[in-house]
């Protein structure tokens, strides 16, 4: 039997207590200060109300452009060779190692009027900057490793004796891409969907450059958090920011659920 | 004979290739498309970010990171990277030592808690800590008590004017939460997946508990450990949302590099905004190169292994 599994599990719980549990505990105790009537007034007011549309839309709609553009991009890398394909490989997790500061100021210059892309939309009436267009471009930046990320494993691990099967059996390219190819990449597909929508959610750094942050049009729901905090109302920002978590653990959970029954899924194809 | 056999074989093969994969059309549309995709997303604000930063020339560029301002930023930076980075390393050693090494009830639960710090918004992040140490916090309740429990307590932290929030505890505090399971996720599975026979083997042989961790687990995650401290730390010194709600953002004081660069845009200073950004993204494409780098030692030192 290996030693130290007391002191290893000891110390593991006692960190996450101290560091995660217990100031994640304040929250509730905070909102607890508030009688039921003030946290719904809260919560539902017209600003938080909006800002739930515009964060939960744009990051559902970042969350789907990147699940049909990362699934093209991971088809590309497993798939096929060109040149420069490992630097473009190494590249897809930038998102993950640019500081969201810098992501935020980078988008927010190249799609102001005079920027390098802003210039090229302007004469076609289209704005970016300062609209829910902009919110809707910095989720789609943060949010693009993560298809990418788990769809591309699978599809390396994927038996070519499937698709090879499925045409000898009479199936054209299509029907094999539809039927057979991707069915199994479902599990990973929505894994990464989820996990893209929620750190879209929860988005900060990247989207308040570019988003302008006008109250009831481009505000995102941490900026909401982030205005009460500057008015010192902190009982006003943690109901808002409960209702946040309440979603977030949600999808921790969904997530769960899904990597669960895509690992079970896998496997009955093995057997 | 033989002609006719190849005849006869020759749109068979070329039919098979077609069957399994896709013309040179959809080839280079499909590659054309996810290259666009990616250029209009990634390369553009790469680029965007130096090209920027120089604007104003060099000179421009290396006064603004010379100013005081700047390198007081960048040594905060430094320093609580460098207190949360070990502190979630240790962590991380350990939570997948047990994890992975034993089995025990609720390690599903542990191991969902654990990811909790991934799905929690940076400014929630930072506004527990606030809710925890600030003054109208627990801590800040505490010391405002009439009869606080423990007096010597809080007439030392009275005394001694212990600050936390809006000051640089808090940060190092906020840092080390949205870095916590970095490092953990990394070993988790790699250990997993690793068994536990090679440690038991030293076992039996004689080696105390310390020395089959020295010896014989930590060759084999060395480079998953590296691979995830290089993220844990990239995070660390990128943080923006958690340290700007904990900070006060007193210029020269509690700004870390990406606060700083923020303070800069709000004075309109966009190229002094973009020349210290173009300090992060470097840090970003260090991290990007080491991380390729390791993820190559780590198949390398899979594949002898594999291969029988």
């Amino acid at each position: 039997m290996l030693p130290g599994f007391k002191l290893t599990l000891g110390f593991t719980v006692f960190y996450l207590g101290l560091v995660v549990l217990i100031p994640l505990s304040a929250v509730f105790w905070k909102t607890s200060s508030l009688t039921w009537a003030e946290f719904w007034h809260t919560v539902t007011m017209p600003t938080a109300l909006a800002s739930y549309r515009l964060t939960f839309g744009a990051s559902f709609l970042a969350a789907v452009v990147n699940a049909v553009f990362g699934l093209i991009v991971a088809w590309v890398l497993v798939r096929y060779d060109f040149f420069g394909k490992r630097l473009v490989d190494a590249l897809v997790d930038l998102p993950f190692a640019l500081p969201t500061a810098v992501a935020g100021i980078t988008l927010a210059a190249l799609y102001s009027q005079a920027g390098w892309i802003g210039r090229w939309l302007e004469p076609l009436g289209v704005q970016v900057a300062n609209t829910q267009l902009g919110v809707f471009v910095a989720l789609t930046f943060i949010g693009l490793p993560f298809i990418v990320r788990t769809v591309q494993p699978v599809l390396e691990d994927l038996d070519p004796e499937l698709e090879e099967a499925a045409a000898s059996l009479g199936a054209n390219r299509w029907q094999t891409l539809w039927r057979v190819i991707l069915p199994l990449l479902t599990p990973a597909l929505l894994t990464g969907f989820a996990l893209a929508f929620a750190r879209a959610l929860g988005e900060y750094g990247s989207v308040i450059f570019i988003a302008g942050n006008i109250p009831l049009k481009t505000q995102i729901t941490p900026v909401v958090i982030m205005s009460e905090l500057d008015m010192f109302d902190y009982a006003r920002a943690t109901a808002i920011a409960e209702v946040m978590l309440v979603f977030s653990f949600v999808l921790l959970l969904g997530v769960n659920v899904l990597q669960w029954w895509a690992n079970r899924h896998n496997t009955t194809h093995l057997a | 004979m033989t002609p006719a056999a190849t005849t006869f074989h020759a749109p068979h093969r070329t039919g098979h290739r077609r069957a399994t994969s896709e013309s040179p059309a959809v080839r280079r549309l499909l590659i054309g498309v996810a290259l666009g995709f990616l250029s209009l997303f990634l390369f553009l604000p790469l680029v965007a970010v130096f090209v920027q930063a120089l604007a104003k020339g060099a000179g421009f560029y290396f006064q603004t990171l010379r100013d005081p301002m700047a390198l007081s930023a960048i040594k905060l930076t430094a320093l609580a990277a460098a207190i949360a980075v070990p502190l979630n390393c240790v962590f991380g050693v350990c939570a997948a030592w047990a994890i992975a090494k034993f089995d025990f009830r609720g390690k599903n639960v542990l191991l969902t808690l654990i990811d909790l710090p991934f799905s929690v918004s940076p400014v929630i992040a930072g506004l527990i800590f606030v809710l925890v140490f600030g003054a109208q916090g627990w801590l800040g309740r505490y010391l405002n008590a009439d009869h606080p429990a423990l007096p010597w307590l809080a007439n030392w932290l009275n005394d001694h004017y212990v600050k936390i929030i809006f000051a640089v505890p808090g940060i190092v505090l906020a840092t080390i939460f949205v870095t916590f399971p970095f490092v953990a996720r990394e070993l988790i599975p790699l250990m997993q997946a690793q068994g536990r026979a090679e440690e038991e083997a030293a076992r039996v042989l004689g080696a105390s508990g310390w020395q089959t961790f020295w010896r014989v687990t930590l060759p084999n995650i060395k480079w998953g450990l590296l691979y995830g401290v290089i993220l844990c730390n990239a995070r660390a010194m990128g943080e923006f949302g958690a340290v700007s709600v904990v900070s006060g953002k007193i210029r020269g004081q509690t700004n870390t590099i990406p606060l700083h660069i923020e303070a800069l845009y709000d004075d309109y200073n966009f190229t002094g905004a973009f020349a210290v950004a173009s300090l992060l993204a470097l840090l970003a494409l260090v991290t990007l190169g080491l991380k390729t780098w390791v993820e190559h030692q780590q198949a390398a030192l899979n594949e002898p292994e594999s291969a029988p």
